[in-house]
């Protein structure tokens, strides 16, 4: 480093920051250079307010695992990457944004949903779905986007089930997820998408009093203990969080896999690795990539920092992931490594709730994929593939495969 | 080795079961963490070392 480089001020970190080109599984090379010399660092978020980002596998958990640090968004201060993701929390707030005792209360409504044996037991329905999805992508043809014919209905079908929601709005829900999840979005268009998805779910939730089922909303409602629109809340954040994230993963995961045909070759010649690999690629890829949210309520040291009470942190979870005191030689993606305490699920009392669905759809996508296409490659130049850098939840928006 | 396991800390994301199936359960009705075998042999002690490590609630307790 040059004395130059060394005095001149450093460049202020302005988010949401982006990846550099080319390098489309490396979380941005901003944060981690910044990082580099202050693992807790200041950032500036778009309405010119700023907050500190904490990089370090250890401090992440800290923070993530802390009290101190709520997880309310109506709380002043709490930060917000865009407008539109401001105006997501402005009405109604799910329990991913309550603290304890009102998260616990509602999360612990549906933890016995998503426990291990529980979802270990749809496994066989979750294999028939996947290869249903894929007798039909390949029947006749040759090439496919496989988000839209594999990666996305999967984990829509999936959910659907569980909550008692019918599959054939998949449109509808799925263009008012993109809405929101979108970084482009509007207040307004994000407010439109919000009301319109609340709504529906109302209605479901009304519908399921006159005709219950075995699905989640039924027992919601049938449990009597909210409201119908408490219900329609709960069960908007369980469908955008049960497809969305499942689907990108499912599809950067092939991607990052095919452009690894060494990882890849490992993975087919060896499929026991496959619990394994796909927590290396849920650490390598850590699709949330722009920060988990939350506000200090007291001041508290992270790291050499004091964080003030009434100050925003992001904990910048893509690079814990890669945190070299944890994950040595984390830049590369190795299917072999024991990535089991990577925080792609966040950490603390809020981590993702639906992980043991997620493990086992990641693992019955990536394993019946790659077993069942030999030949799976690429349609397009990879330089055509279109990445999530606009989206809350990273991905890529197509991938064209052939076979 | 023995296990505790605080039910009020548990958030329920069944990180445990996962390392460590033949120690850690979930309770049919919520989810919530139930500890099989509270002082389990030599050979699962590294399992049930990671289940505490990745517990996301800090629920774990491990005293040797």
């Amino acid at each position: 480093m040059t004395t130059a480089q060394r005095t001149a001020p450093p460049t202020p970190l302005t988010l949401p920051a982006t990846r550099a080109p080319g390098c489309p599984f490396d979380p941005a090379p901003g944060i981690t250079d910044a990082a580099r010399g202050e693992p807790v660092t200041r950032a500036t978020l778009w309405d010119g307010t700023s907050c500190w980002l904490v990089t370090r596998h250890e401090d992440v958990r800290a923070v993530l695992g802390d009290p101190r640090f709520s997880a309310d968004a109506q709380r002043p201060g709490f930060p917000f990457l865009t407008a539109g993701a401001r105006e997501v929390v402005a009405g109604k707030p799910t329990f991913l944004r309550m603290d304890d005792p009102q998260h616990a209360r509602l999360r612990r409504m549906l933890t016995a949903d998503f426990m291990v044996k529980k979802v270990e037991a749809m496994r066989p329905e979750v294999q028939r779905l996947a290869d249903d999805l894929l007798d039909r992508m390949t029947a006749g043809r040759t090439s496919a986007d496989l988000v839209t014919d594999f990666a996305l209905p999967l984990p829509s079908l999936v959910i659907c089930l569980l909550l008692g929601v019918p599959y054939d709005d998949h449109d509808f829900f799925q263009e008012r997820s993109r809405i929101l999840l979108s970084l482009r979005s509007t207040p307004e268009e994000v407010r439109a998408a919000q009301d319109e998805l609340l709504e529906y779910l109302t209605r479901l939730a009304r519908a399921k009093r006159e005709t219950p089922d075995d699905g989640i909303v039924s027992r919601l409602v049938a449990r009597g203990e909210l409201a119908d629109g408490d219900i329609a809340t709960m069960g908007r954040l369980l469908l955008i969080a049960g497809h969305e994230t499942t689907a990108n993963m499912t599809a950067l995961s092939t991607l990052a896999l095919l452009r690894n045909p060494a990882q890849l070759a490992r993975l087919r010649a060896e499929p026991a690795l496959v619990k394994g690999a796909v927590e290396e690629l849920l650490r390598y890829l850590t699709i949330v990539h722009n920060g988990v949210p939350r506000l200090a309520t007291e001041d508290v040291v992270v790291g050499d920092r004091t964080i003030r009470a009434g100050e925003g942190v992001l904990c910048m979870i893509g690079h814990a992931n890669r945190d070299d005191a944890v994950f040595p030689g984390g830049d590369a993606l190795d299917v072999a490594r024991d990535a089991r305490r990577h925080v792609a699920f966040g950490f603390g009392v809020h981590q993702c709730l639906g992980q043991p669905l997620a493990r086992v759809e990641l693992q019955i996508a990536v394993e019946t994929l790659f077993r069942r296409l030999p030949d799976l490659r690429l349609a397009v130049p990879y330089e055509e593939i279109p990445f999530r850098g606009d989206m809350a939840i990273y991905g890529v928006h197509s991938l064209p495969v052939a076979w | 080795m023995r296990i505790q396991a605080d039910q009020e800390k548990c958030c329920g994301a069944g990180s445990c079961v996962l390392a460590a199936p033949d120690v850690f359960d979930q309770r049919e009705e919520d989810g919530i963490v139930v500890v099989l075998d509270p002082e389990p042999p030599a050979a699962l002690h590294d399992a049930v070392r990671e289940a505490a490590a990745i517990c996301p609630a800090a629920a774990i307790t491990v005293a040797d």
